[in-house]
């Protein structure tokens, strides 16, 4: 190829200029024409492309969104006339409605109009003081024409930065897991042991980090509870050794690695769906909620503007206890004091049952006196356990006991560095204490709260207990304003930086810089084709990643440009195409391979904002070749190709 | 310069005698690097939210306000660390605190914003971000250990991609380029956050391709042309890419203008890395890269083995 290449010459020759465009014969050389085949495949990428990307063309209605709840009654067609004339009505015309799974979505025209109607359809819904019977959330309603839906065919998702919304990243206290499970452990060990008739000696604190110590008053208790348990705590999981405790004869069972790391995800499983759960409750459209790493949960709640509602009702966890009045002939070391009602009350430290069997709560009255009640239903075991416990004590008092988790966190300095402490204030009281009439079961009722307690109450315990408290170590919350705001100014950016490049590169580069300009404009295309297809978010830094990808995206070509500027004068402008285009080719990879190297290292930091950016970055990248070279080369040839050039306009 | 003509004849798009001035470029260079280096070390980078930890709440006023009076009301509620700013318009503002000792940090945003909207009629919280020390340290170590996997990975290509000499120069120019944009904002103090690492990797990337551009150019015409000292062939090369690397710079710079004055404030920190990034990388690539070159005397004699793109020159 660089044979006819001048050497060593770097002075003002002549012969130069546009002689090359006087050669004939021979030396014009292969005369680049258009395969149909090419023309037919950057047909096809424009179409598809332009199919895809036009989703996004279509803004998205504002809508409400309500979905069953706590109703008896399901959600049918009737029930949604019965809303559109509601919101009629009350002066928020509905656009459209549709049905969706248990539910309903109604269109209105704006943001106002969806405000005021969601104001409606709650006060319509949901009557005061019963419990909530309908969820109804802000939602957009996707406005793609159905063919374009049947095809695959969405608009780009929107990140909380330019759609508004509440982020969270909670940090599971995977000590408190361990801990937590391992005292569940020692009840077991207790109630096996009280079974087989083995005194042991109580301990406050049986558990200390990863094991479980107990004490017996002499050797040979000691080696019946050895036997007693020697089966279930067992290795792999367990380590059981014999030890002495406070000086006298017990055993020492370790967890080992494999069972800690099964109990930290069990815990962040159960934390998962526990959030999940509380998160449906909280009547938000569309919210995520995913594992990040080993022991963090993220979740995003789009629309949400009231964060301090979200959170307190997100992160905390309440659970309740259930405990017998201590007897006359319980031992001191198994009672603790309380108070009920303003008066000193005795329990025995023994939990018969916690909110953690509960499969249903609802908040309800009492049909007696109208106070507000929470009925409870246990799951199988939880009833079984229930029975067990108060067949045997009737006539005795039952305490029921709220408690009420709230994680703290808070920043000291310790020898200089900035730490984070997480503690949890737990806040216990005895909300009942009731004489068992008869023994209990599956369903029972807990009296002895006020509204906003029975409530809360019955939402945490349907919500479903967490096995760690958690806390919170991220949080970014955007308000819908500035989310618009940032749509406007990130297409601003787009608009101008693509409007300026286009300018300036038909000025510059003429005829074939018009075609460079084609080629940018259909990178922006099948680039945001490409993002709408991969389900990806834009978000602001998204915006940012584009902007500059239209700035980078010409590189290419204008590799190709200057290299073919040179070849001009050497060659005929057909041969002189197609050598810029060739011998430009290795350049632009490398240029491309750099970037992109970078980009994916930007992918692996992960975190949310940078991860925007470098996900439209490396897609743009990738297209913008394809663009620049393949399609920008197919409309060239379509100028110049086929027909004796006498001189091109670079 | 006159590119028009010179593009017309084929020639470079200008005989500019670059390394004439290699010297001082060379100065220049030298002095901006310990510059970029004392101030980044002495005076520090004013690291952002992501990496500190700390809250920060957005606030949209009903008309400007003095964000003197804001801090005041601050300071009277007990927030006494913050840095109170006008943020973009007139009638925005911006708290930021600083993780504080012995406080639910979670809650500051709410708290801060329920102290200025009992003071402010109409205060709209536009934004309120929070971030755990524990997070803030652990973006701030994967957010360095990104650069220098970042650096580390082009390095290796760079190695791959050329020998030698070439390979010292790029490299040389690489390090020169992330410097001084680090610096200049250790120098501005202003805020670095991710969005701005997101920009300096981008650095990373573009600085490399300008000078592998270059390099390329150099080395073919090492080769090719018989005639001439290292410095006239380096001016020659220098000269032949110099249109394609302004009209790529310009390119860029244009986007990067655009987002800087219509993309709103929470892009601008990372259009100025990128845009400081792309004038530092045009420069290095040409005053860097080659002076690193023929500071270390490169010769014909380097490049004598033919080399599998250009076996047959």
């Amino acid at each position: 190829m660089t044979s006819n290449r001048r050497s060593g010459d770097t002075g003002r020759g002549t012969g130069v200029g546009l002689a090359g465009f006087g050669f004939g014969g021979s030396r014009a050389g292969p005369r680049p024409r258009v395969s149909p085949w090419r023309i037919i495949v950057l047909a096809m990428v424009v179409v598809i492309g332009g199919i895809y990307a036009a989703p996004n063309l279509f803004p998205p209605d504002f809508a409400l969104q309500v979905t069953v709840d706590n109703s008896p009654r399901t959600f049918d067609n009737y029930l949604l006339e019965e809303l559109a004339e509601v919101l009629d009505e009350g002066g928020v015309p509905v656009i459209a409605k549709d049905r969706i799974p248990e539910g309903g979505l109604l269109r209105v025209a704006d943001a106002e109009a969806q405000l005021r109607g969601s104001a409606l359809l709650r006060d319509y819904l949901n009557p005061p003081g019963e419990e909530r019977q309908f969820v109804v959330a802000l939602n957009l309603a996707s406005t793609t024409p159905e063919w374009l839906k049947g095809i695959g065919g969405e608009p780009m998702a929107l990140g909380l930065d330019l759609k508004g919304g509440a982020h969270f990243v909670l940090q599971v206290d995977m000590e408190e897991a361990l801990a937590k499970r391992l005292t569940d452990e020692v009840e077991k060990i207790k109630d096996m042991l009280r079974e087989e008739r083995v005194r042991y000696r109580s301990t406050a604190n049986a558990v200390q980090g990863e094991t479980i110590r107990m004490g017996f008053v002499t050797g040979q208790l000691r080696d019946r509870a050895y036997a007693v348990i020697e089966d279930e705590f067992r290795e792999p999981d367990y380590l059981l050794a014999e030890a002495d405790v406070d000086g006298r004869p017990g055993f020492e069972i370790t967890v080992q690695e494999a069972k800690i790391d099964e109990i930290e995800s069990n815990a962040i499983e159960q934390n998962l769906t526990g959030l999940r759960n509380r998160i449906n409750q909280l009547g938000v459209a569309e919210p995520l909620v995913q594992k990040l790493g080993g022991s963090r949960i993220v979740i995003d709640l789009p629309g949400v503007q009231d964060a301090a509602d979200a959170k307190r009702k997100i992160n905390k966890f309440a659970n309740l206890e259930f405990r017998l009045e201590a007897a006359a002939d319980d031992r001191p070391s198994e009672i603790d004091d309380w108070v009920y009602e303003g008066r000193p009350v005795q329990l025995n430290r023994r939990v018969i049952l916690t909110g953690d069997r509960v499969v249903h709560a609802a908040q309800g009255r009492d049909p007696e006196n109208g106070l507000p009640q929470v009925d409870i239903k246990l799951d199988s075991q939880g009833g079984d356990m229930f029975h067990d416990a108060t067949s045997p004590n009737i006539g005795r008092r039952m305490a029921v006991i709220f408690i009420e988790h709230k994680p703290i966190v808070t920043v000291e300095e310790v020898d200089g560095e900035r730490v984070e402490r997480h503690s949890s204030r737990a806040d216990k009281r005895v909300i009942s204490l009731a004489t068992i009439r008869a023994a209990l079961g599956y369903t029972f009722r807990i009296t002895g709260l006020t509204v906003r307690e029975a409530q809360e109450l019955a939402f945490l315990l349907r919500a479903g207990a967490l096995a760690a408290p958690m806390y919170i170590v991220e949080e970014r919350t955007v308000g819908a304003t500035l989310g618009e705001e940032n749509i406007e100014r990130g297409m601003l950016a787009v608009g101008a930086g693509l409007v300026l490049v286009l300018i300036f590169m038909a000025f510059y580069y003429k005829v074939f810089g018009l075609v460079a300009d084609v080629a940018l404009t259909l990178n922006l295309v099948i680039l945001v084709a490409v993002m709408s297809l991969l389900g990806a978010t834009l978000t602001l830094p998204g915006i940012a990643g584009i902007v500059l990808t239209v700035g980078m995206a010409v590189d290419a070509n204008v590799l190709i440009f200057s290299r073919i500027r040179e070849e001009l004068k050497t060659r005929p402008p057909a041969q002189a195409i197609q050598a810029g285009y060739d011998r430009a080719f290795l350049t632009i990879m490398d240029a491309n391979v750099t970037t992109l190297f970078v980009a994916l290292i930007l992918l692996t930091i992960g975190s949310g904002p940078v991860a925007g950016f470098a996900i439209t970055l490396s897609i743009g990248i990738v297209t913008s070749m394809f663009t620049a070279i393949f399609g920008s080369r197919v409309v060239v040839d379509l100028i110049y190709g086929g027909r004796r050039v006498e001189r091109v306009l670079i | 310069m006159t590119t028009r003509g010179a593009a017309m004849t084929g020639r470079p798009l200008t005989t500019f005698d670059f390394m004439g001035k290699r010297l001082i470029a060379a100065g220049v260079s030298v002095v901006l690097v310990v510059a970029s280096v004392v101030a980044v070390v002495f005076v520090g980078i004013n690291r952002g939210l992501d990496f500190t930890g700390g809250a920060l709440v957005e606030f949209g006023f009903a008309q400007a306000v003095d964000p003197e009076v804001v801090r005041g009301i601050l300071v009277a509620e007990g927030f006494e660390n913050g840095v109170v700013q006008i943020y973009g318009a007139e009638t925005d503002i911006l708290v930021r605190m600083p993780p504080v000792e012995g406080v639910d940090q979670s809650d500051l945003g709410a708290q801060i914003a329920g102290v200025l909207q009992g003071s402010f009629d109409d205060v709209e919280l536009r934004r309120s971000e929070f971030v755990g020390p524990t997070v803030g340290e652990e973006l701030t170590e994967k957010g360095g250990l990104a650069l220098l996997v970042a650096l580390g990975a082009v390095m290796l290509y760079i190695m791959w991609r050329f020998t030698g000499k070439f390979g010292v120069g790029a490299v040389t120019a690489l390090i020169h380029d992330v410097l001084l944009v680090v610096g200049a904002f250790a120098i501005f103090q202003w805020t670095f956050n991710l969005p701005e690492l997101a920009a300096l990797l981008a650095v990373i990337g573009y600085s490399l391709n300008d000078t592998i551009v270059v390099s390329d150019r150099i080395r073919e015409n090492f080769r090719s042309v018989r005639r001439g000292t290292p410095v006239e062939i380096i001016n020659y090369s220098l000269n032949q890419t110099l249109g394609r690397t302004l009209v790529t710079s310009l390119t860029t710079l244009l986007v990067l203008g655009a987002l800087l004055f219509a993309g709103g404030e929470q892009v601008s920190g990372f259009a100025t890395a990128l845009a400081i990034g792309v004038v530092v990388g045009t420069y290095s690539s040409i005053y860097v890269a080659a002076n690193v070159l023929l500071a270390m005397g490169i010769s014909k004699q380097d490049l004598a083995l033919p080399d599998k793109e250009d076996a047959n020159p």
